[in-house]
């Protein structure tokens, strides 16, 4: 049969669901209080950044909470009505992901 | 506690009003009276034209659904005493084509529902009466039993705002029924159900909002049977990539 190729942008939608729920919001309180607060020394923030391992998880998670974002998005679009622009919506905001993956790649790995 | 209490009745007979309208009917309060049974008052007593469906009086035969202050519910569950001091309004499900006061089409429903084969299927050829019975574990019955409480209200439609948009979305009530069957380990019939099932108005149609859960009088959690079968549909998908997959 043929398949639907929903599988694949709802696996990544779900991964990133998962992980944005996970990670998120110890990244929001670390960068966003912790360090502001001077709770812990940006030096020392700044070496676990620096690790490879650290930086490859999160471009993974920019990855996978955009492609999260970007099939939220679409299916609320069509959902509130505009199901005839279904695959111009579905480029652009899938457009939009892959820049937002692209750019946290060279912040990141660059 | 009042004597009375208003019913706002949804009325439409198309060969006699132009348009639907509502009427209201004052109807005796009692304590252990529900919605079905103030209907039944002014059938019987009132206005023998009034229309709608019910049979058992006892949440079994799934034909009372209705939207009762704009909320799916099985009237005969629905108690007069839950919805004091009234008015109570009650309209026939939503998403559904009315074709006389209270009571919908069911056409679409029926038809998706038997475009999941809700039965079992057994492709293993040869099988007599001789052969003896399928047997199950209690695991075995428990993967699939809370599907299986299904009555077939429409409850579930009613409530899902996907398919109030989408009528051609399968919807949650068949979804579950197509995975009580697909997780029943007597059943060899799931390759038949997948093109329906797994298709894009099938389960990708949901977006998990989970109101038919909330709404279901028989707690089958059609949100939660829609989730499981996107997960074996990835799974199938994914194996469908590869190139020793097997489909
Ligand atoms: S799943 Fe629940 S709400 Fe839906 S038709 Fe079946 S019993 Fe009714
Ligand atoms: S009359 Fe049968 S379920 Fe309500």
């Amino acid at each position: 049969m043929r398949y639907s190729n929903e599988p694949l942008f709802w696996s990544l939608f779900s991964a990133g669901g998962m992980l944005a729920a996970l990670l998120l919001p110890v990244l929001i309180v670390l960068t966003g209080f912790v360090l502001p607060a001077d709770e812990i020394a940006f030096s020392h923030l700044q070496d676990i950044f620096s690790n490879a391992l650290i930086r490859l998880v999160l471009f993974a998670l920019a990855f996978l909470v955009f492609m999260h974002w970007a099939n939220r998005f679409r299916h609320t679009l069509v959902d509130m009505g505009l199901k005839s622009l279904h695959t111009p919506i579905s480029v652009l905001s899938y457009v939009v992901a892959i820049a937002g993956t692209a750019w946290a790649a060279l912040v990141l790995l660059g | 506690m009042p004597d009375t209490i208003t019913l706002e009745l949804f009325r439409y007979h198309p060969d006699r009003d132009e348009r639907p309208r509502f009427q209201a009917y004052e109807v005796p309060f009692r304590e252990d009276w529900v919605v079905l049974d103030a209907l039944n008052y002014l059938k019987d007593r009132v206005d023998g034209s009034l229309t709608y469906r019910w049979s058992c009086r006892m949440g079994v035969c799934g034909s009372c659904g209705m939207m009762v202050n704009g909320y799916p519910k099985l009237t005969c569950a629905a108690f007069l005493r839950d919805y004091l001091p009234g008015p109570i309004r009650v309209e026939p499900l939503s998403g559904f084509p009315v074709e006389r006061d209270m009571v919908v089409v069911l056409d679409d429903f029926m038809q998706k529902l038997s475009s999941v084969k809700p039965w079992i299927i057994r492709e293993t050829a040869a099988e007599t009466m001789a052969s003896g019975e399928y047997r199950q574990t209690p695991a075995q019955l428990a993967a699939f039993k809370q599907y299986s409480m299904c009555i077939n209200c429409m409850l579930c439609y009613a409530a899902c705002p996907v398919y109030q948009h989408e009528e051609q979305f399968v919807g949650p009530a068949v979804l579950a029924l197509a995975q009580r069957y697909n997780l029943d380990s007597r059943d060899q019939g799931n390759s038949q159900r997948y093109p329906v099932v797994w298709a894009d108005d099938g389960i990708w149609d949901c977006t998990f909002v989970g109101e038919c859960s909330a709404v279901c009088p028989k707690h089958v959690d059609p949100a939660g049977a829609i989730q499981q079968a996107k997960i074996q549909s990835t799974v199938g998908f994914m194996r469908s990539l590869l190139p020793f997959g097997n489909r």
